[in-house]
């Protein structure tokens, strides 16, 4: 970046001298090849902002002359800038805002050099403001967070460099603007360059560049400085020329959110989209989701000819080999690469309107061309800008951000957002006023252990808590145990599918009846027919599923009955909060260890199915599945004849059943 | 490794498709607003290209205030026959019955009549709700904060304090019954992108861009083409024949022409990088009041 570049564009022609004697068509062939950075300026007008991105245009000649003429004029009637060109005002398009003198809202303008394109998102530095910033930020490459060299890194740089590096921008230029005012003394802006890097480590920027300048002389602006020569890198201009972007984007995952299904005749059938990102190529082999059936892509369209391959952002429509199934909002991708498919998740949250968050409304969720209704389950905390502190809230009011947990009615299919802008980020819709009220960016589905059985916000167990009252019992567990001759226990059995749970479970409901047990069985089935008919098999819902069942077992064990729960329940962290729930004295768990030979040979339905594609998160298939580590009892469908006696003899050498 | 990475073009080019897309999947009844003029003309080949090899789903539909060049309309016209467009054409034929007009009532009165009133008629007849328009941003300074979803209520107005923040490459298109939105695909374009993408893709336009000889007079400081005999003889018969091309197009009475001896793409971007005036100033209505395109968005117009 040292490297000082002779030929920038900082000549008189508009469109770069570079042109000179170069025929027209010659120039037009070459100004086509140019690629377009977007970038975002964020400082307040008193920083210099607005004059930096007026020198820029008009030191790149997109000020046209009668633009200029008008602007002298207004600048004499409004200008906030004294005797010169009030460059701001070029740039603060409303008529409201001129009168306010601030600029209210983010503002697009266009600049081309000899070697790029720019697309400016001009956003104002206020604190209430921050929405603007938000949403100039992200569809930037690259920021420039201004400085004024007279006051130092402020609360106001860190809050614009925490929200830069919130949506990801990869890029940052700290702008020391007004190096004129401290004599463009090195020792100043070393000072400001040493304290902002402190701050910056905190945060995840991967490229920082720092840049003296002087925006109303000029100075390293468009030219490189003659008055700092103790700096030696690139002017702001050659900078922002060269820096290189075209590796920022993830081209490792490939993901194509289904925009469009074309269909013009029933012999066509295309699925339209822009691809989010990985490179996706003709007669590779892809999946679909959520339905997970496979296929391969037959050809890349596009109206000017059809393409081996297709990368981030193009838009185009391809074909596949297999009549399959598939709408708006399913995602293809390929099968040895899938992006999450979950329902639960944590995001950082900006809430964008003037109206507060109510937590317990449902939204609409806009994310990758798909929509659905979300829930909050959780606000964890609320970010401040200005200090970077977390605090516990129940709601956010705008401008404010925070980390949630939330829940979406059906499955999305997500990346994170720090390693997939496209996957990773939503828009949250108020289903009345049909108003964007926030947008999100996905930090990753959740851990097992924060899975919904533990997500009940403090706040409302403490306000339910003084709402419940216990009703004194005057039966006692040891006249229950009397009564029963039994300790209410939870038998609970463990397995793949097909292990052989459920047969075992259901002979030895028989046989503890017989012997006078008071005994009930709870299994998949039976729960998931009714209490929990509205889970799917997602690791998530199958937590909630089991956090319902503890939750009856338990109930059944304060009666004293014991209970036979026959679950699959692959996870080790679950069934630990199921062990929680019930009380670890009388929790008993029996694991069904049978190889997955065995269970494919005894039921081979669903693992059939599975094969084919028609479902999805099956354990021991693409859904793991962990051994217990503590388990009471490990049983082999081998020994079906012994499993219950091995049984019945640990419950009456405990003392569980029968006690006498 | 090959480099992944589009020239700016083509980049504007899938940015416009897929927005273009996105309305087609998201509402009920999408409708392009068609100018003829060099923007509408990428539009509607934006749009011809993400739907291939279908058809565009939707219609075209141009609000004729009835003053437009001839050479518009029979260009309208044959474009939409050759491509198989389905084309709508609105007026305001009450008020043309009436005889709006620009010489008989002045440009304001006319553009608020035939173009804007026009333009509401006609939403409000098809029961649109989803417009597009070939805006761009650079255009003029009020349209640098225009989303690229702009919401409309249901009296199609603007309300530049009141508008949906716009993220990524999201777009909320969720309206109420009656309310409406109003999409620029072309938003982030420059003028130059937009000559550079006619160059390279080969778009026809109206033959009036590139210089010819044609009669025209001049009216306070604007050149007037005598388009047909409407115009009032005492100011037509001053016309002489002059080598002019446009650089906007509308009503022939308040497009001003300029003198040029542009007559290939290539040669209108050489004069336009030397000439530093920019587009608009040959359209009259921008200087009926300050902030006026502002005004004139707030009541409906583009």
């Amino acid at each position: 970046m040292t490297e000082k570049n002779q030929n920038t564009s900082t000549d008189n022609s508009p469109f770069g001298e570079a042109r000179g004697t170069l025929d027209i068509n010659t120039y037009l062939d070459q100004d086509e090849k140019k690629d377009l950075l977007r970038l975002l300026t964020a400082g307040s007008v008193d920083d210099g902002k607005s004059t930096l991105i007026g020198r820029l245009l008009f030191d790149s000649k997109k000020i046209y002359e009668d633009q200029l003429s008008a602007l002298e004029r207004d600048s004499k009637r409004v200008g906030h800038a004294g005797e010169e060109i009030d460059y701001a005002l070029l740039l603060d398009g409303l008529k409201a805002e001129r009168e306010q003198g601030i600029t209210i809202d983010v503002a697009y303008r266009y600049f081309s050099t000899n070697k790029r394109k720019f697309i400016i998102a001009d956003t104002p530095g206020h604190t209430q403001y921050t929405r603007n910033m938000v949403t100039g930020a992200s569809t930037a490459n690259l920021a420039i967070i201004l400085i004024d060299a007279t006051k130092g890194v402020i609360t106001q740089t860190r809050r614009h460099t925490f929200l830069v590096s919130l949506l990801g921008i990869k890029h940052v230029v700290l702008a020391v603007n007004k190096m004129d005012l401290v004599n463009y003394d090195q020792k100043v802006f070393d000072e400001i360059v040493a304290e902002y890097k402190s701050f910056i480590t905190q945060l995840d920027v991967p490229d920082v560049n720092f840049i003296p300048i002087a925006a109303l002389k000029g100075e390293n602006v468009v030219e490189p400085t003659t008055l700092m020569p103790w700096y030696h890198g690139p002017s702001m201009l050659e900078f922002l020329e060269s820096v290189h972007i075209s590796s920022d984007r993830n081209f490792g995952d490939m993901r194509f959110p289904v925009q469009y299904v074309l269909r013009p005749d029933l012999d066509f059938r295309g699925f339209s989209a822009r691809v989010a990102s990985g490179i996706i190529r003709k007669g590779e082999e892809i999946m679909v989701l959520p339905s997970r059936k496979t296929s391969k892509i037959k050809e890349i369209i596009t109206y000017d000819g059809n393409l081996d391959e297709a990368f981030p952002p193009q838009s185009v429509t391809i074909t596949l080999e297999d009549e399959i199934d598939i709408s708006r909002g399913d995602m293809i991708v390929y099968p040895d690469n899938l992006p999450r498919v979950e329902r639960h998740f944590e995001s950082m949250l900006v809430w964008m309107d003037e109206k507060p968050m109510d937590p317990n409304v449902q939204l609409f969720i806009k994310h990758a061309n798909n929509t659905t209704r979300v829930k909050f389950d959780q606000i964890k905390y609320k970010v401040d800008v200005n200090t970077l502190q977390k605090s516990s809230i129940d709601h956010f009011e705008l401008n404010e951000i925070g980390r949630v947990v939330m829940t979406t009615n059906k499955a999305i299919f997500f990346d994170p957002y720090k390693k997939n802008r496209s996957t990773g980020s939503f828009i949250l819709i108020d289903p009345i006023s049909h108003n964007t009220v926030a947008v999100g960016m996905i930090i990753d589905k959740l851990n097992a252990e924060d899975l919904p059985s533990k997500i009940v916000d403090e706040k409302t167990l403490e306000a339910n808590k003084s709402r419940i009252h216990r009703g004194e019992c005057l039966v006692s567990d040891a006249q229950r145990e009397k009564r029963y001759n039994q300790k209410g226990t939870t038998l609970w059995i463990t397995g793949l599918h097909g292990s052989g749970k459920n047969e075992l479970a259901f002979t030895l409901e028989k046989e503890m009846f017989d012997a006078g047990a008071t005994v009930v069985l709870l299994d998949g089935s039976s729960i998931r027919s009714g209490l929990s008919n509205e889970l799917d098999f997602s690791p998530a819902d199958r937590a909630e599923h089991l956090r319902r069942v503890a939750h009856i077992s338990k109930l059944l064990n304060d009666q004293g009955i014991i209970t036979i729960c026959s679950f699959i329940s692959p996870d080790e962290n679950i069934r630990k909060q199921v062990v929680q729930i019930i009380g670890e004295d009388r929790f008993k768990m029996i694991h069904m260890d049978a190889t997955m030979e065995f269970c494919k040979k005894n039921k081979p339905e669903l693992y059939e199915k599975f094969e084919e594609g028609l479902i999805a998160n099956l354990p021991g298939a693409d859904l793991q599945f962990t051994t217990p580590e503590n388990p009471t009892l490990v049983l082999k469908p081998e020994n079906r004849a012994t499993n219950t006696k091995t049984i019945l003899e640990y419950l009456a050498d405990h003392k569980i059943f029968p006690i006498i | 490794m090959t480099e992944y990475s589009l020239s700016h073009l083509k980049e504007l080019e899938a940015e416009a498709i897929h927005i273009i897309r996105e309305v087609a999947a998201e509402f009920e009844n999408p409708v392009m607003l068609y100018s003829i003029g060099k923007d509408s003309s990428v539009m509607v080949r934006l749009a011809e290209k993400a739907f291939y090899p279908g058809k565009v789903p939707f219609p075209l539909m141009h609000i004729d205030s009835k003053w437009k060049f001839k050479e518009m309309v029979e260009f309208r016209d044959n474009y939409a026959r050759e491509n198989g467009w389905n084309l709508i054409v609105h007026s305001n034929m009450a008020a043309f019955e009436a005889g709006v007009g620009p010489f008989t009532h002045g440009s304001k009165v006319h553009t608020d009549v035939m173009k804007t009133q026009a333009l509401l008629e006609g939403l409000n007849k098809y029961k649109f709700d989803a417009a597009f328009g070939g805006a761009r941003r650079d255009e003029e300074k009020s349209r640098a904060k225009e989303r690229i979803f702009s919401f409309r209520d249901k009296f199609h107005q603007w309300d530049p304090k009141n508008q949906r923040p716009e993220l990524w490459d999201i777009y909320n298109a969720r309206v109420h019954k009656g309310e409406s939105i109003r999409v620029f695909p072309i938003s982030n374009w420059t003028e130059l992108d937009i000559w550079q993408y006619i160059r390279l893709e080969k778009i026809p336009i109206v033959p009036l861009y590139f210089a010819k000889e044609r009669p025209c007079v001049n009216v306070d400081g604007n050149l007037i083409m005598v388009d047909d005999e409407r115009m009032p003889k005492d100011i037509a018969e001053k016309a002489e024949m002059k080598m002019v091309r446009f650089r906007t197009l509308g009503c022939y009475p308040l497009t001003g022409a300029v003198e040029s001896e542009a007559d290939t793409i290539e040669k209108i971007v050489e004069e336009m990088m030397t000439v530093t005036v920019s587009e608009r100033t040959t359209r009259v209505i921008d200087f009926d009041q300050d902030g006026s395109m502002e005004q004139k968005k707030r009541e409906g117009y583009f």
